[in-house]
């Protein structure tokens, strides 16, 4: 369960390069706010990891430890984690709160990102 | 949408410590099992934080850790672990076959469930709609974010108990609901609760709804004995209120009891049909322990080894009447 460097893979974002890294960005951006003391995040991150290369270029997925974030999470009412959010032109349009498969992850992501799935 | 037509000696259904302890059994017995983890892998001790009571780890060892520990020793006798979730099975007959939600097929001669038990929710007015907005069943994941802020836990067993205690780390008051007088949880943890000034208790009473608009606000109670209500104003609503068995997946294929506990014969794993096996908190009812679980998880591989190893036996031996060929072991 190692992630590659490569393109495709789930970057890390933080409070700093939020607003760069995912409200300026032109593709959608799909954000996992995790933390390492969260079991049920652990098993997300994989289905994740699998789905930033899979879609590469359509979609990026990122990843914000709230712990050391705790600003962006506030600012976005997370008090559950994991919770995914999809941002499209600087807009959250999909919450997924809590571990789920990566077909389901996927048949609620194609609804905003038709071009994954 | 692919169909794998190999036809494998034994498929594993859940990866809590059953079913990571039924591969890792059955790994070593070379049966390369197929196991499908699902993607809530590691079952209901990721969302533990310490584990005091698994013997062999004198200082304690957290949920996650353990589970990861039990898959990693899985992995090393080469048990074929996958992330898919289940969707559908087909256990009748002498080859059963396993439907992942991706769309892929598996076949195997023996299948050993493992499912576990999912946490039970209140179903009150309030609750569904905030969860993950204030409710949470999760105090590992979610407790940090109730920082400084009054809180509730709901229910009056070990979990109750521990989520509680680890929840005073962060709230400035948690407020343990429980709609009896008595306590199911072990002394030690009732105990610990009542120890902390942190933690307070209502006993006897009910909720009735959960309220709030976009985040918790209260809960509404109702006291059992006086029937008055009222309103416990707190921001997060913790549930733990104990677990349902996952068998939603084998109803109506094998045997389950009025609750939905997969039923075995006897001192077993055999289920109530040939050749499918049971293990776990989807099969107990009256321990629903990491070390109970990981017992008749070991149980499930053994009594799947012998079957195979039985069939194979017999079908050189009688080679017309292979198939379906009732076991002495099986009721």
């Amino acid at each position: 369960m190692t992630t590659s460097e490569s393109a495709g893979a789930p970057v890390e974002v933080s409070d700093a390069s939020f607003e760069s890294d995912v409200l300026a960005s032109k593709t959608p951006v799909l954000v996992d706010f995790w933390a390492t003391w969260c079991g049920p995040c652990k098993m997300v991150a994989p289905v994740l990891a699998e789905i930033a290369a899979e879609a590469a270029g359509q979609l990026t997925v990122a990843k914000l430890d709230v712990d050391a974030n705790p600003e962006t999470a506030r600012n976005f009412q997370v008090v559950s984690i994991p919770t995914l959010i999809l941002f499209k032109d600087g807009e959250p349009v999909k919450r997924i709160i809590g571990a789920k498969g990566k077909a389901a992850l996927l048949r609620e992501l194609s609804e905003a990102v038709p071009e994954v799935g | 949408m692919t169909s794998d037509t190999t036809v494998h000696e034994v498929i594993v259904i859940g990866s809590g410590p059953a079913g990571y302890t039924a591969a890792l059994y059955a790994a070593r017995a070379q049966l390369t099992p197929v196991v499908f983890e699902g993607t809530s892998f590691g079952g209901a001790l990721m969302t533990t934080t310490e584990v005091e009571n698994y013997p062999g780890f004198r200082d304690g060892i957290t949920g996650p850790e353990l589970m990861d520990q039990m898959r990693e020793q899985a992995l090393r006798f080469g048990a074929d672990l996958r992330m898919e979730d289940v969707d559908a099975v087909s256990l009748d007959g002498p080859v059963k076959s396993v439907a992942t939600a991706d769309g892929q097929t598996v076949q195997a001669r023996a299948v050993i469930l493992a499912m576990g038990a999912a946490a039970r929710y209140l179903g009150v007015p309030g609750e569904q709609e905030l969860l993950g907005r204030g409710v949470s069943s999760c105090a590992t994941c979610d407790g940090f974010f109730f920082r400084d802020q009054d809180i509730a836990v709901i229910g009056g067993g070990d979990s109750a108990m521990e989520e509680a205690t680890f929840l005073t780390k962060f709230a400035r008051s948690v407020t343990v609901v429980h709609r009896r007088e008595e306590f199911r949880a072990s002394k030690i943890m009732l105990n610990r609760a009542r120890g902390n000034d942190k933690i307070r208790f209502i006993t006897n009473s009910v909720v009735l709804a959960v309220e709030g608009d976009t985040t918790v606000t209260g809960l509404r109670l109702r006291d059992t004995t006086s029937g008055q209500e009222s309103t416990l104003a707190v921001t997060g609503v913790f549930v733990a209120i104990g677990h349902d068995p996952r068998s939603d997946l084998v109803r109506g294929a094998v045997d389950l009891d009025p609750d939905g506990y997969v039923l075995v014969d006897g001192n077993t794993t055999y289920t109530s049909l040939d050749g499918v096996f049971a293990a776990g908190d989807l099969v107990d009812r009256t321990y629903r322990q990491a070390v109970t679980a990981a017992g008749t998880g070991c149980a499930a591989a053994i009594d799947a080894e012998r079957w195979l190893a039985d069939r194979e036996d017999s079908a050189h031996d009688t080679p017309t009447k292979a198939a379906g060929t009732p076991t002495a072991a099986a009721l």
